[in-house]
C-alpha cells in the first residue's frame, strides 16, 4: 500500500512551528495549547496507523522489508554526491515514530496543565512541535546526511526547550552547555559520515547496511593504527551518538538540562533525544556488526562504565529531577551495552532486539517517572527531596502511577520493565560475563535509589507546607494514567517478532535463570531502601557520614564539571580563545578602523581646499587651465 | 594701412598686461584692488580684439565692436562689483579678502 | 613706448601699496591704451575707452575707496606663499602664450582697408543686415539695465 502518508507525520508539527512560531503572540494561549495538541493527535494516529499498516503487511517469519514511503532529491554537488530527503519505514523508524509521537502527545496534554500561566506558552509550544518534528524527520531518514541534518535540528530545537527560562541564568548556562557538549560530539559524527561515505561512495542506509552489500562485503580496506577504516568511521559515528545519549565523559550537560520546565526533560530526555544516539548504532547496526566489531567492544564498555556510574551518583542527589537525569545515563548504558553485546542475525540478535525494547519500555516508564515529578514539583513548588514528603496522602493518582513507574524501572514482573531487562541481563551473560555482573549490579543499585526517590517523596515524614498540596487537574493526571497502563502492558508487546537486527523475527522466551537473580536483587534493593527511607531515621546520614570521602565525590557528581570547566577555562580560553579573540579585536578590526581613519584624515586635509578664500580658487583655475593646455600642447606634437 | 608696430609685439604686449592684471588678481588682498586687477586684464583683451581687427582684418569691424561691447560690460560688472564691496563693507566691516571666507567648509 | 608705459604702470599698480597711487597708476594705464587706440587710427573706440574707463571707471573705483574709508592704510604685504604662487602662475602662462603665438605665423587678409569714421561706425551699429549690430546693441542695453538695478538693490541699506 502507498505510505506516502508518513509525510504528513514529519510535516504536520513543522506546520504548526510555523504556525505558532509566527503568531506567538496574537495567538492566545489556551487556543496555542489546543493547535499544538490537536495537530500532534493527528501525527499519533497516523503513526499508528502507519505501524499497524507496515506490520501486517509482511510475514513474520520472511522479515520486514524497508520501504521507501517518499524520497525526493534535494542538493546535488556532483553526480556522485547528492543528498535526498525522504522517509523510510522500517521496524526501527516505525518503532520509533509510534514511541515519539505517543510521548510526545502526552507531554503536550501535560503541558497544557502544567505550563498554564507561563509566559511564553505560545512560545513553548512552537519549540515542542519543532522539536517533535526534528526527532520525527531523525527517525525516517532514508539516508546519514538527512540524519545529520535533523540531529543538529534536534540539538537546536533542545538548545531553545532547555533555555526556555531564558531570565534565568542557570538555564541559559545550561542550553549553552547542551549545545555545546552535543555539538562538540557531532563534529566526531560529521568525520565518521565523511570517513563511512568516502570510502563507501554512499550516504544510504538501504545501501550502506546492505548485509548482502558491497560495504559489509568489503570492510577490509586501508588500516590506519591497527583499526580498519570502517571501525574508525562507526566510532566516530558513535562519538556523536555518545554525545547526544550522554554517554560518559560527554554526560556533564543531560542533569544541567533539568533547567527546563519538567516536561520539556520528560520529552528529550526521558523518551526521544537521548534515544538518538542507541536509534543511530541500531541503524547502522549491520556495518557495526559485520564489519567493525571493535567498535562494538568499545559501545558495551562505555554503555557499562556510565551505566554503573550514573547509578552511583544518583544514590546521592538530593533533586529529584537530578535523580532521574542520572537514572537515564544509567538506562542508556544498559541500551548501549545490549547492542555492544549483540551479533547479528536470528537468535544472535537478541542484544538488539533487547536494547530497542528497552527503548520502548524505557521511553514510557521514564517519561511517567518525569511527568509524576513534574506533578510533585507543581504541588510543592520545590525540586528538593527536603521539601517533600508523605505525599501519598495528598496526591493519590500521581502516587500510584509513580509507583508503578518505579517498580517498572526496577524490573518487578510482570511490568515492562523486568521483560526489557531481562533480555538484556541475557544477552550479556551469553557474551560477557563481567559486564553481565556490573549490569545485574546496577540493576540492585537502580531499584534502590528510586525507591529511595520514592519513599522520601510519598512517605517518610511530612514537612511543613506553605500551603496544602493537592492533586494536579485532570490535564496532568491523565497523561500520568496512560502513561502507566502503557508501562504495565508494554511488556507484552511480541518485540521478537516486530523488531529484529535482521528484521526476521525469532522466538524468545523469559530465561529464568537470569530472570530469577535480577528479581531478587530488585527486591534487595528495594528492601534497604525501605529500611533507610521508610521513616524517618538517621540511618541515611550514618551511611553517607562512613562513606565519607566516596559520598561526597558522588554527592559532587565526581568532579566530572570541574574537570571540564578547568579544562576549558585555562587551556582553551587561554591558548585558543583570547589569542584568536585579541587577533580579532587588534588586527581585523583596527584594520577596518584604519580604513576609516585614514578617510576622515585624508578628508580632513582636502578639505581645507575649500577655504573661501577667492584667491586661491582663481589661482586654482588659472593653474589648472594652464596645465590642460600644456597636456593638450604636448599630445598634439605627438 | 599698416603702422610700424608689428602685430606681435601687440600680442606680446597683449598677454603682458593680461597676465600682469593676473598677477594683481592673485596677490593682492583688498577687493578694490582686486577689481582692479579684473579691469586691467579686460583691457588687455580689448587691445587684442583691436590689435587683431587692424592687422588682419581691416575691411572689417568685427574687433572694434567687440572691444566695444567688452567695454560696456566691463563698466557694468565693474558698477555692480562696487556695490557688492560696499555691502560687503558694510557688513563685515572690512574689505579684505580674507576675513570674507564664509562659504569655506 | 607707448606700450612700455602700459607695462610699467600696470606692473606699479598691480604691486603699490598705497591703494589710491594704485588707482592713479590704472588711469595711467586706461590712458595709454587710449593712445594706442588713436594710433590705430581707431579714435571713436579711443574716446570711448577715454570716457568710460578713464573718466567713468576709474572715478567709481575712487569712490569706493573713498567709502570704505582705504585712503589713509597701507595695504598688508601679501603672504610669500601667495606671491610666489602668483608668480608661478603668471609667468607659466606668459610664457606659454608668447611662445604659442610667437611659433604661429599670421597672415593677414588681402584686401582694402575700411576706412573707420563715424558714419560706418553709426551704420554698423544700427544696421540690420549681416553687417549690423543692432541686437548686439539692443542686449548691451538691456545688460546696463539689469547692471543698474542690480548695484542699486544691493547697494542700498537693508531695513533692519
Amino acid at each position: 500500500m502507498d505510505f506516502s502518508f508518513t509525510l504528513l507525520i514529519i510535516l504536520i508539527p513543522l506546520a504548526i512551528f510555523c504556525v505558532l512560531g509566527l503568531f506567538a503572540n496574537r495567538v492566545k494561549p489556551a487556543a496555542a495549547g489546543m493547535v499544538g495538541t490537536a495537530g500532534l493527535f493527528i501525527a499519533t494516529i497516523l503513526s499508528y496507523y502507519a505501524a499497524y499498516n507496515y506490520f501486517s503487511m509482511f510475514h513474520a517469519e520472511e522479515g520486514y522489508l524497508p520501504i521507501n514511503a517518499f524520497s525526493i532529491l534535494w542538493l546535488t554537488f556532483t553526480d556522485e554526491l547528492q543528498i535526498h530527503l525522504g522517509v523510510l519505514l522500517d521496524p526501527l523508524s516505525v518503532l520509533m515514530l509510534v514511541v515519539i509521537t505517543t510521548v510526545s502527545l502526552m507531554v503536550h496534554i501535560y503541558s497544557l496543565g502544567y505550563m498554564k500561566g507561563e509566559r511564553g506558552f505560545q512560545r513553548y509550544y512552537a519549540f515542542l512541535s519543532l522539536f517533535t518534528f526534528s526527532m520525527l524527520g531523525l527517525v525516517v531518514a532514508t539516508n546519514i546526511f538527512q540524519m545529520y541534518i535533523f540531529w543538529e535540528l534536534v540539538g537546536l530545537s533542545s538548545y531553545l526547550l532547555i533555555g526556555f527560562y531564558y531570565e534565568r541564568p542557570a538555564a541559559v548556562a545550561a542550553s549553552k552547555k547542551a549545545f555545546i557538549v552535543t555539538r562538540f560530539a557531532d563534529l566526531g559524527f560529521l568525520i565518521g559520515i565523511l570517513l563511512l561515505s568516502f570510502n563507501t561512495g554512499t550516504f544510504d542506509f538501504a545501501i550502506l547496511t546492505d548485509v548482502a552489500g558491497p560495504v559489509i562485503a568489503q570492510s577490509t580496506g586501508a588500516v590506519f593504527l591497527g583499526l580498519s577504516v570502517t571501525t574508525w568511521a562507526m566510532l566516530l559515528i558513535f562519538i556523536g551518538g555518545a554525545g547526544k545519549s550522554a554517554m560518559f565523559p560527554l554526560h556533564i550537560w543531560l542533569p544541567d538540562a533539568m533547567e527546563g520546565p519538567t516536561p520539556v526533560s520528560a520529552l528529550i530526555h526521558a523518551a526521544t533525544m537521548v534515544v538518538a544516539g542507541v536509534y543511530l548504532v541500531a541503524r547502522l547496526f549491520p556495518i557495526y556488526a559485520l564489519s567493525a566489531p571493535d567498535a562494538l567492544e568499545v559501545i558495551m564498555y562505555v554503555g557499562s562504565f556510565t551505566s554503573l556510574f550514573a547509578a552511583v551518583i544518583a544514590c546521592t542527589q538530593l533533586d529529584i529531577k537530578r535523580v532521574l537525569a542520572y537514572s537515564t545515563l544509567s538506562q542508556i548504558g544498559y541500551m548501549m551495552v545490549a547492542l555492544g553485546v549483540s551479533g547479528y542475525g536470528g537468535e544472535a540478535g537478541l542484544g538488539y532486539m533487547a536494547s530497542l525494547f528497552h527503548l520502548f519500555t524505557h521511553a514510557f516508564f521514564k517519561a511517567l517517572l518525569f511527568l509524576g515529578a513534574g506533578s510533585v514539583i507543581h504541588a510543592v513548588h520545590s525540586n528538593v527531596m527536603n521539601d517533600m514528603g508523605g505525599l501519598r496522602k495528598y496526591m493519590p493518582v500521581t502516587h500510584i502511577t509513580f509507583l508503578i513507574a518505579c517498580l517498572t524501572i526496577a524490573g518487578i514482573p510482570p511490568l515492562s520493565g523486568f521483560f526489557s531487562k531481562d533480555e538484556i541481563l541475557v544477552a550479556a551473560f551469553e557474551h560477557n560475563k563481567i559486564v553481565f555482573a556490573v549490569q545485574w549490579l546496577v540493576a540492585g543499585i537502580t531499584a534502590f535509589y528510586m525507591f529511595r526517590l520514592y519513599f522520601n517523596i510519598f512517605w517518610n515524614r511530612t514537612p511543613a507546607f506553605e500551603h496544602t498540596p493537592h492533586e494536579s487537574p485532570a490535564t496532568m493526571t491523565v497523561p500520568l494514567i496512560f502513561l502507566a497502563a502503557a508501562s504495565i502492558f508494554a511488556g507484552f508487546v511480541p518485540f521478537h517478532e516486530l523488531v529484529t537486527s535482521d528484521g526476521k523475527s525469532f522466538q524468545t522466551g523469559v530465561h529464568w535463570m537470569i530472570a530469577i537473580p535480577s528479581v531478587l536483587i530488585a527486591l534487595a534493593g528495594i528492601g534497604v531502601a525501605a529500611l533507610l527511607y521508610y521513616k524517618q531515621n538517621s540511618k541515611a546520614e550514618s551511611i553517607a557520614h562512613s562513606l565519607k570521602g566516596f559520598y561526597t565525590a558522588a554527592f559532587r557528581k565526581f568532579y566530572i564539571d570541574e574537570g571540564y570547566l578547568y579544562l576549558t577555562r585555562n587551556i582553551v580560553f587561554a591558548f585558543i580563545s583570547r589569542p584568536i579573540a585579541w587577533f580579532d579585536r587588534h588586527v581585523v578590526d583596527a584594520g577596518m578602523d584604519l580604513i576609516g581613519n585614514s578617510t576622515v584624515q585624508v578628508s580632513r586635509s582636502i578639505r581645507k581646499i575649500q577655504s573661501g578664500h577667492i584667491q586661491l580658487y582663481i589661482w586654482f583655475f588659472t593653474s589648472g587651465a594652464l596645465l590642460l593646455t600644456l597636456i593638450i600642447l604636448y599630445l598634439n606634437s605627438y | 594701412m599698416q603702422s610700424e608696430i608689428p602685430l606681435h609685439y601687440m600680442i606680446v604686449l597683449s598677454t603682458l598686461l593680461f597676465f600682469i592684471g593676473l598677477l594683481g588678481v592673485l596677490i593682492r588682498r583688498n577687493l578694490i584692488t582686486m577689481l582692479m586687477g579684473i579691469e586691467l586684464m579686460l583691457n588687455a583683451v580689448n587691445i587684442n580684439f583691436v590689435a587683431f581687427n587692424h592687422y588682419l582684418y581691416p575691411h572689417r569691424m568685427e574687433g572694434h565692436f567687440f572691444a566695444l561691447i567688452v567695454t560696456a560690460i566691463a563698466a557694468a560688472e565693474a558698477a555692480v562689483a562696487i556695490a557688492l564691496i560696499i555691502n560687503i563693507y558694510r557688513r563685515f566691516a572690512t574689505v579684505s579678502v580674507d576675513d570674507v571666507d564664509q562659504l569655506k567648509y | 613706448m607707448l606700450a612700455a608705459s602700459v607695462v610699467g604702470f600696470s606692473i606699479l599698480s598691480v604691486l603699490d601699496r598705497r591703494i589710491l597711487r594704485a588707482a592713479i597708476y590704472l588711469l595711467f594705464v586706461l590712458v595709454a591704451i587710449s593712445g594706442l587706440y588713436f594710433m590705430m587710427n581707431y579714435q571713436f573706440l579711443a574716446a570711448v575707452q577715454l570716457v568710460l574707463y578713464a573718466g567713468g571707471i576709474v572715478v567709481l573705483i575712487i569712490f569706493s575707496i573713498l567709502l570704505t574709508s582705504q585712503i589713509n592704510s597701507r595695504l598688508d604685504r601679501p603672504k610669500l606663499s601667495h606671491v610666489l604662487s602668483g608668480i608661478f602662475a603668471a609667468f607659466g602662462g606668459i610664457a606659454l602664450s608668447v611662445t604659442t603665438v610667437l611659433q604661429f605665423t599670421f597672415k593677414p587678409v588681402q584686401a582694402g582697408a575700411l576706412d573707420v569714421n563715424m558714419r560706418t561706425i553709426g551704420l554698423h551699429l544700427m544696421g540690420t543686415g549681416a553687417d549690423g549690430y543692432a541686437l548686439p546693441f539692443e542686449v548691451i542695453s538691456i545688460l546696463l539695465l539689469a547692471a543698474l538695478v542690480g548695484s542699486i538693490f544691493i547697494a542700498k541699506k537693508s531695513n533692519t
